[in-house]
């Protein structure tokens, strides 16, 4: 990974959610970087911390949510700025949102307003970055509505989000996300609420946008599928923590944490012929009582005592490969052995 | 939307038909009529009408006829714009209500945009900083508005009006300002006193709508969107009032249409004791001695304001709300 090709980084970031009853530490120290161009994909189960993750990135953590620590470096023509840093609410961040880095979210439906038209979200998300007139703006959201494959976009921005089907929410919401040619695009769990067909093609459109604008991906799901499909570089995530950072061959051919070979067996596959698919034993621990040691040790088939109960550091296992676990190197000789076997 | 007024409108028609039955059937529905109660009275003063004098007034009233027929005989006048004759006051109930009516529509009004330009900033900043100390103020101070009972409040305030500003309290005009034609004293006047009667009526309104507009916007300023338009670079305050104020407002135009009534019900003790020149208090007197002509023609208009208001307020609604529209 060449380092002036990075566009974010961000480093031991921290997010804790100050309840009434306990403090929950949703992102307990992540790091990872983004390449422009790129795509990184972020896995894990519901309440793992990754959309928590990617709104600290844009400083929008919603009280009782606070960011506690860590760094969130964003890399711009000779200059290096530590988002992290900026006041939430100021002038600095919200230029860099939606003009540098835009965000798209799960409910197409909900995340347009009820009673503005398309065209005036569309407008506003244009005229809030570049100085132009309402009809240039117009003019700019109408090409981006056809590039998404929206027919007649001069009749949808007249139009309002019921009037729409959930496919075409999201395209919207990606034409927007267009409006000011953004570095980053942050979707979160953007096909999930979608049906299968209209999931693909929203992924293909995506793909194809990427290499036109040039733009990185940072693609958060708990679908290993779309990762597959979408992903350059990966981070599994499990209670706040990266568990496992590599590409994506390495997730799939050789992942090295428990965690993520259980994700891994996890999923049905046409090759191999099962009566029952796995499943990872246990639940998430309530993250208000997360266990000592390496977190995911109630649920591991690989847990031993002395190595597990002290928080493992993340372990370079090979180049771009890190995995945050005490026996990585035990378990994959022993992989390595039953495979030969 | 042009169907969409229309159908309203008929609708409208016929409500307006239905309630002016009800109130007429309602206003005689007591033992007696206006004369027995008029009679009554004359007893009390020592007076005495004879037996042959109520028959001549009951026909020439028309008390002697069926309900429907005395019915019709009104709606007929009605129709053409004449709400007949007070039988207590012997002068044509138009005469009498206009000017209140007026009054009572000016004081109705001011209190619901006192009410609506104080509870909604403050309905916005409680939600948007919920449980913070201003949070538990606005509450309180709501609701200790919404207990106080209106006239205790009207009395207070009079002391107050009387004592620190020294102005002569009750009524909206000034003693020489009573009977002279309006001019621009004569409503700088109006303003000087109108302020406590809107104040009065409006305070315990202001409560429940505070609690209402901070529910809504609560409900609202989580939602996905709100989240889009500030991961979009809207600052806080723009995308406030711009996306969940917005949402959160359409619940208060759907019932601007009938604040009116429940205003004017609530006017009438603080009427009374304010000394008001509007309409609650004739409604009150009109209905103590049966006089149906008078009574009749005011419950009567303030249905058709109200339908009128329903209706306005539904046309604004799908004007401001486009999923209305679509049903």
């Amino acid at each position: 990974m060449t380092q002036n090709n990075v566009l974010l980084e961000v480093k031991d970031l921290k997010v804790s959610f100050y309840l009434t009853e306990a403090t929950v530490r949703a992102v307990d120290g992540v790091n990872f970087s983004i390449e422009a161009g790129k795509t990184l994909g972020i896995v894990g189960e519901s309440g793992c911390g990754k959309s928590v993750t990617a709104r600290a990135i844009l400083g929008m953590v919603r009280r009782p949510g606070k960011i506690i620590g860590g760094e969130v470096l964003y890399h711009r023509a000779g200059q290096t700025i530590d988002m992290a840093q900026l006041d939430p609410e100021g002038p600095e961040i919200r230029s860099i949102r939606w003009g540098e880095i835009a965000m798209i979210f799960q409910e197409p439906m909900t995340s347009l307003s009820p009673v503005h038209t398309i065209g005036n979200q569309m407008i506003e998300a244009v005229q809030l970055h570049k100085s132009v007139s309402k009809s240039a703006a117009e003019a700019v959201s109408v090409d981006l509505m056809r590039r998404v494959g929206l027919p007649y976009p001069e009749r949808l921005l007249k139009s309002y989000r019921h009037e729409l089907s959930g496919g075409m929410r999201q395209r919207v919401m990606i034409a927007m996300a267009l409006t000011c040619s953004p570095r980053l695009l942050i979707a979160d769990e953007p096909t999930t609420a979608l049906d299968v067909t209209t999931q693909a093609q929203i992924l293909d459109l995506m793909r194809d946008l990427q290499e036109e604008y040039n733009m990185a991906i940072m693609f958060i799901t708990h679908n290993l599928g779309v990762i597959a499909e979408m992903a350059d570089d990966v981070i599994v995530m499990y209670l706040g923590k990266e568990v496992e950072v590599a590409d994506v061959d390495t997730i799939f051919h050789s992942p090295s944490h428990p965690y993520t070979q259980a994700l891994l067996r996890s999923i049905p596959r046409h090759d191999v012929d099962v009566q029952r698919l796995e499943t990872i034993t246990g639940t998430v621990p309530d993250p208000t009582a997360v266990p000592k040691g390496c977190a995911f040790h109630p649920r591991c088939r690989h847990f031993v005592p002395e190595a597990c109960l002290t928080p493992p550091s993340l372990l370079q296992v090979a180049d771009d490969h890190q995995v945050r676990c005490t026996r990585a190197y035990e378990i994959n000789e022993h992989l390595a052995a039953a495979q030969t076997e | 939307m042009f169907q969409f007024i229309v159908r309203r409108i008929l609708i409208a028609l016929v409500t307006i038909f239905a309630i002016s039955i009800m109130s007429f059937v309602i206003i005689q529905l007591p033992p007696g009529d206006f004369l027995t109660s008029y009679m009554a009275r004359l007893a009390e003063q020592g007076d005495d009408a004879s037996e042959e004098q109520i028959q001549i007034m009951r026909e020439s009233y028309g008390l002697d006829q069926p309900i429907y027929v005395q019915y019709l005989k009104w709606m007929s006048g009605v129709v053409r714009g004449d709400f007949g004759r007070s039988l207590e006051w012997g002068v044509p109930v138009a005469d009498l209500i206009w000017d209140r009516l007026a009054m009572s529509l000016l004081v109705g009004l001011s209190s619901v945009l006192f009410v609506w330009s104080l509870a909604i900033p403050i309905g916005v900043y409680s939600a948007t900083n919920q449980y913070s100390l201003l949070d538990y103020v606005s509450t309180f101070l709501g609701f200790l508005g919404l207990a106080i009972p209106n006239f205790m409040l009207a009395l207070v305030l009079m002391w107050i009006a009387f004592s620190v500003f020294g102005q002569d309290v009750g009524g909206l005009f000034s003693a020489e300002y009573q009977d002279a034609p309006w001019s621009l004293a004569k409503f700088i006047d109006l303003l000087s006193h109108i302020w406590i009667p809107m104040i009065v009526v409006g305070t315990a309104g202001t409560a429940g709508l505070i609690r209402t507009m901070r529910a809504n916007m609560l409900d609202e300023i989580n939602q996905p969107y709100v989240e889009t338009a500030r991961a979009k670079g809207l600052s806080e305050r723009q995308n406030i009032w711009k996306y969940p104020v917005r949402v959160a407002l359409n619940p208060f135009i759907s019932t601007v249409g009938y604040a009116l009534p429940s205003l004017i019900g609530g006017e009438i003790i603080v009427a009374v004791v304010l000394n008001l020149p509007t309409i609650g208090p004739l409604l009150l007197r009109g209905l103590l001695s049966q006089d149906m002509f008078l009574a009749g023609a005011i419950v009567l208009l303030l249905s058709i304001l109200t339908v009128i208001g329903t209706l306005l307020s539904d046309i604004l609604l799908a004007l401001l709300d486009p999923r209305i529209r679509m049903e």
